[in-house]
């Protein structure tokens, strides 16, 4: 080993995050009471810095550190999603945490740790690096979902989240003992040559593929595995809702189609009917659910049921196109979501009071700007043309169709159907109904403005413009 | 053949010279203010007899949670030296990278109080 084998520039966004985050740590027992919120600034920047390092990076293409990690348009592109999101929530967080009383700068530690995690999950080419990703991601997470110290309902959101999140880290590591057995390597490459070749003993690989499947599944929040979705999101603190609604999810399908169509290509007869059940499955039972729910936030865990539902079709169709609609919708569905959980923030008031969604009765007479703004994302979640939630939808039941999924595609346009009344049940209360609240203590700081102008001009721009986006994410899903 | 082993030897020497001077340097100038607490057998401000189903303060979680975090990272540091001689300069750059990030999470350990008893 000697230096010459170390690339900087490959790392350079997570080693960025990675510093910045322990810069924000330590700084923070030495800065005084009134300028914690500068250390938010100074984590909001240093997730700009690696967005720009994300250049360096993209010009240091292959395996790089004994072929743990790989550099190629893919990452680059998941890398790209997942600074946004880390962006947005520290933007959305910001004045949350001052009004909770909850200002202490280690969350924004913890969420650039988690994203260094997550930007390690989508580099990784090598199954044992996908669980530490997978763990900085995890542990991150458990302890921001539990942020609310003194609220029974986020230590019960933290708890839930660390047991289920735990077993499905244990599912993920006999996965990887068991593929380790069969083929000898952990490597996903050579995972996939191994199985090329006659002398596997298939059943053992087939179960390995099953339990990182399972992992998997849990992590990003599909049926029969969702089962913990709506506890957690509801107890979390609602930035960190919006933040796990996205973050997590990107991460664990950005590891999903790597795992599953780099190292397992050769067995998909036996997981690809597991994808189509689950598919169908998660987006009829997260829109079916989401309707009945009173709780908005709660409604806004099942609709990521939902998307994650959309998205597992993206996997179903297994080619390119699948891919590359997958991530144009991962971008999309971020962008969007993160909006609604931001407006969310704004109008719930401490300790997570006015969270139904009978309590924004009458926000289009009051606050007309944020009910408009609040109406764009519901409709581009529910998938209105022009909207972001439209072209995703549409790129992913093409590519379903071209996979001759027609089944799915017609299940998701009919639960896409079935959504439209409980997002539009959100702009019903906003614009029909009396107001039982004058919304007179919302206030709109600097920071959550910003983090709604990017969620909302990234919505409109690709629903109106897809074009541009859609090319590079094609050049992404290619291998 | 037993030659190789006289290091060995001299470092046994030393490192029960070193403790047998500490503890008589400690025994002749320490304070001593005993009491029955700090007499008793495995001082750690337990009562070592009776049932073990008692509250714990939760500083004890912390303390062995910092313990548990330094130990690990400390375990880290042997197959380091192991292989020190072929990692070269990289490896001494390596790892006081790896400890800078360790003492970072010491210092915030250290100035949150977590290393106070009483607060």
């Amino acid at each position: 080993m000697n230096l010459a084998t170390i690339n900087i520039a490959a790392i350079l966004p997570t080693l960025v995050l990675s510093v910045v985050g322990i810069v924000v740590m330590v700084a923070e027992p030495f800065v005084g009471e009134q300028k914690k919120s500068n250390l938010g600034w100074l984590a909001f920047a240093g997730t700009l810095a690696a967005m720009l390092s994300l250049v360096p990076m993209a010009n240091n293409r292959g395996q790089w550190y004994s072929n743990l990690w790989i550099v190629d348009d893919y990452d680059v592109f998941l890398d790209f999603i997942f600074l946004l999101i880390a962006a947005i929530t520290i933007l959305t967080s910001m004045d949350f945490l001052r009004r909770e009383e909850l200002n202490h700068p280690e969350f924004y530690s913890l969420l650039l740790f988690a994203t260094a995690g997550m930007l390690m999950m989508a580099a990784s080419n090598e199954l044992v690096m996908v669980f530490l990703g997978l763990e900085i991601l995890s542990i991150a997470t458990y302890v921001m979902a539990g942020f609310r110290r003194a609220d029974l309902k986020s230590n019960e959101s933290a708890l839930k989240y660390f047991l289920l999140g735990s077993f499905s880290s244990a599912f993920f590591l006999y996965g990887i003992a068991l593929i380790f057995g069969a083929t000898g390597s952990t490597n996903l490459l050579a995972i996939a040559d191994a199985l090329r070749s006659s002398k596997i003993q298939i059943s053992l690989v087939s179960l390995s593929a099953a339990l990182i499947l399972i992992a998997l599944c849990f992590k990003v929040a599909v049926a029969p595995f969702h089962v913990w979705t709506p506890d957690v999101y509801e107890g979390a603190p609602t930035p960190v809702t919006g933040f796990m609604s996205v973050g997590p999810k990107a991460a664990g399908f950005a590891v999903l189609f790597r795992v599953f169509l780099t190292a397992f290509p050769s067995i998909e007869d036996r997981w690809g009917s597991a994808i189509w059940m689950v598919a169908a499955l998660t987006m009829i039972l997260g829109n079916v659910i989401a309707v009945v729910q009173p709780n908005i936030k709660r409604m806004l865990a099942y609709s990521s049921i939902a998307h994650a539902g959309y998205v597992a079709v993206a996997f179903a169709a297994t080619s390119d196109r699948g891919v590359s609609a997958a991530l144009f919708y991962l971008l999309a569905y971020s962008l969007m979501n993160l909006g609604a959980f931001a407006m969310v923030t704004i109008i719930s008031r401490k300790e997570d009071k006015l969270v139904n969604v009978t309590d924004y009765a009458g926000l289009g007479s009051k606050r007309p700007g944020l009910a408009a703004v609040l109406s764009l994302f519901m409709l581009s979640l529910a998938g209105v043309p022009g909207t972001a939630g439209f072209a995703g939808k549409f790129f992913i039941f093409r590519a379903a169709l071209e996979s001759r999924l027609v089944w799915l595609a017609i299940i998701g346009v009919v639960t896409t159907v079935i959504s439209f009344y409980y997002y539009l049940s959100v702009i019903v209360q906003m614009y029909m109904r009396e107001p039982h609240d004058e919304f007179s203590d919302v206030r709109l700081c600097g920071s959550l403005k910003f983090a709604l102008v990017i969620s909302a001009a990234g919505t409109l721009y690709l629903g109106l413009l897809p074009t541009r986006v859609l090319d590079w994410t094609t050049t992404a899903a290619l291998r | 053949m037993l030659e190789t082993w006289v290091p060995v030897l001299i470092f046994f020497i030393l490192v029960a010279g070193f403790g047998t001077v500490s503890l008589v340097l400690s025994y002749a100038f320490g304070p001593k203010k005993p009491d029955a607490r700090k007499l008793s057998p495995y001082e750690c401000g337990m009562r070592p007899i009776g049932s073990a189903r008692e509250r714990f303060s939760v500083k004890f979680y912390l303390v062995a949670m910092l313990f548990l975090l330094f130990d690990i990272e400390a375990v880290f540091l042997f197959p380091w030296a192991v292989v020190y001689r072929d990692l070269k300069l990289f490896g001494f750059f390596e790892m006081l990278l790896f400890i800078v990030v360790i003492l970072a999470g010491y210092i915030y350990a250290w100035k949150k109080g977590a290393l106070e008893w009483e607060r």
